[in-house]
């Protein structure tokens, strides 16, 4: 059979066959409810202008000519080489390194807190469980000056005396920006474990202990598993969040270039050299971070749901 | 008698100690440093530090910028949720991940975009400088930043809320012949009410501590600068009266912080805000 003759020429509209009047009084409303249009439209309008517009303003930056760089090739030449030079390089490994650690501190201490929260009971519980927000509600740049004078080696509350005693520098150096992203981090991998620990059935706890188990057998093999995947997707965030820090760690940090400088202080001080095409460079290098991170913790919340599913 | 569900003693004694240190030394502490500093001068020394030509202008600029994201974002999200639960329409979760996206950029890279438009070799540059409009390093470079890094607050919030109310009473509503604003304002508004509340304050809480984002637009002009800003303007002035001025300027943000913690703490414990509004997985790192 020829296929061609069977399809309508060209120009020819597939649509509506009846006439468009026919059908108002047996076509369904689409929506029930008021406000479709208004709300979807303000919605997307305001989306495109704050958040959607701005970015695609950054990613075109670093393929559209300028004065200085005339030609596509040399304008993504140049973002690549801000984005490979030796400082941005010093940069990433300080933010992404310390944010790992931080994270991974958090993980432990994470872990801790959200267990004898859920688990123990304890006077000043609630109150506790409370102040765990404390890092979320609190200005980063609070916090910053708070721990800088706490960790400052001439005179910190803390920082002075581990100075004199032990010679241990901590403000100003990469342990300052690790105890201020750790400070950052920390209700993410709380926040994420607690509701994953407090559904935790106790009959697999109990058939352990039957089966012959001792306590910590019983944590490594049957309670670390079941909540492992909300443990790991508290770190990432923790992870994630320390990497776009930087309220905080401009206080307690000194800035040194290819030692405590981290990205986000790189990105600020491009622009104000005017390298905008280099800012917008880092800026991609950080927006791409971020995806890897998005896509990292949805696959985790993926494939547990998964595994919950089977079970 | 011992369940089997329950650590030793000297186990459990061991954890409640250590959590119980790390959140005094890390989360308590900062809090009492920064109370002692700003007063150990003086209730005197510390109304003036506060009244700070410099201090003023920056509360009254927070205040300012809050008064102005705050609505706008709360109007967004009540839009965004009403279209998202209450109708059926293809990328509907490709939206709800989009609105979602500052929360996951570093608060610099929300800064960073808008000085890319508006800045002098921005995309409208010449344009903003040529009409003598002036965007950066100006209250309207400083309300797009805050409004890019608290875009979803409010949003994120009520969208599950309003998933979980349905719309069948807003439906019943509508055959009783209410028309669409008596619909919101008589039905849906009661509802979610605590929700919105709710948004709201954690929108205004990081409007007004947001930092990174707004450090970029507002560049250094020291009458166009938030409290945050402020802060670390006086702490990296060298001059007497810099630290305490820094301190007495973040003792107010922290008391904001503190109101901040209470109030979402009060709603959730007597869930006024539904268990869905509740923090309790944080689905993002800003």
């Amino acid at each position: 059979m020829n296929a061609a003759s069977t399809l309508p020429p060209k120009g020819y509209s597939l649509a509506p066959v009846e006439p468009a009047s026919a059908q108002p009084r047996i076509k369904r409303r689409k929506h029930i409810l008021p406000g479709f249009h208004l709300t979807l439209g303000y919605t997307l309008i305001y989306l495109s202008a704050i958040v959607l517009l701005p970015l695609l303003a950054l990613l075109l930056k670093t393929v559209t000519p300028t004065a200085d760089y005339p030609d596509i090739k040399q304008v993504v030449g140049h973002v690549f080489e801000v984005a490979t030079d030796a400082r941005s390089l010093d940069s990433y490994k300080l933010s992404f390194g310390i944010s790992f650690a931080a994270a991974l501190l958090n993980g432990v201490f994470g872990f801790i807190a959200a267990w004898t929260l859920i688990r123990y009971q304890f006077p000043g519980k609630k109150l506790i469980d409370a102040l765990v927000d404390l890092p979320f509600a609190m200005p980063t740049s609070v916090a910053g000056l708070a721990l800088c004078q706490i960790f400052s080696t001439h005179g910190g509350y803390l920082g002075g005396p581990l100075h004199d005693w032990f010679g241990w520098r901590i403000a100003y150096t990469s342990w300052g920006i690790l105890i201020a992203l750790t400070f950052i981090g920390f209700p993410f991998v709380v926040r994420t474990l607690q509701p994953v620990l407090s559904e935790l059935p106790a009959e697999v706890e109990e058939a352990a202990a039957c089966l012959g188990a001792n306590r910590w057998q019983t944590f490594r093999r049957v309670i670390f598993p079941a909540v492992s995947p909300a443990l790991l997707t508290g770190v990432m965030l923790a992870f994630g969040r320390g990497v776009g820090e930087y309220g905080s760690v401009v206080f307690i940090s000194s800035m040194i270039p290819y030692l405590t400088e981290i990205t986000p202080q790189l990105i600020i001080i491009k622009l104000e050299e005017n390298d905008y095409i280099g800012a917008a460079g880092l800026g991609l290098v950080m927006l791409i971070m971020s995806f890897i991170i998005v896509v990292t913790v949805n696959t985790i919340q993926y494939f547990a749901s998964r595994r919950g599913r089977n079970i | 008698m011992k369940r089997a569900t329950t650590d030793s003693w000297v186990v459990r004694y061991l954890l409640i100690g250590f959590m119980l240190a790390f959140i005094l030394i890390f989360l308590v502490f900062p809090v009492c440093v920064i109370l002692i500093e700003a007063l150990r001068r003086g209730l005197a020394f510390y109304f003036s530090a506060l009244s700070a030509k410099h201090s003023i202008s920056a509360i009254r600029m927070t205040l300012t910028v809050a008064a102005i994201v705050v609505p706008l974002n709360t109007i967004f999200g009540v839009c965004a949720a009403w279209a998202i639960t209450h109708f059926k329409f293809p990328g509907k979760s490709l939206l709800i991940s989009l609105i979602e996206i500052p929360l996951w950029v570093s608060p610099v890279v929300g800064g960073l975009v808008f000085a890319l438009i508006f800045g002098r070799q921005g995309w409208l540059g010449t344009w903003l400088e040529t009409h003598q409009i002036q965007i950066l390093f100006a209250l309207p470079g400083i309300v797009l930043a805050t409004a890019f890094v608290t875009f979803p607050f409010v949003a994120r919030g009520l969208i599950p809320l309003m998933q979980a109310q349905g719309s069948a009473e807003e439906e019943a509503a509508l055959t009783l012949g209410a028309n669409g604003w008596q619909l919101f304002w008589r039905v849906t508004f009661p509802k979610i009410k605590w929700g919105v509340l709710y948004g709201m304050i954690l929108c205004n809480a990081r409007a007004m501590g947001e930092f990174g984002a707004v450090s970029v637009v507002a560049g250094s002009v020291d009458d166009k600068m938030t409290m945050p800003l402020q802060i670390e303007n006086y702490y990296q002035a060298l001059g007497p009266g810099g630290l305490p001025r820094a301190f007495a300027l973040a003792s107010i943000l922290l008391l904001l912080s503190v109101i901040t913690l209470a109030i979402k703490i009060g709603l959730e414990w007597r869930s006024l805000a539904p268990h869905t509004v509740r923090p309790i997985k944080p689905v993002s790192p800003h």
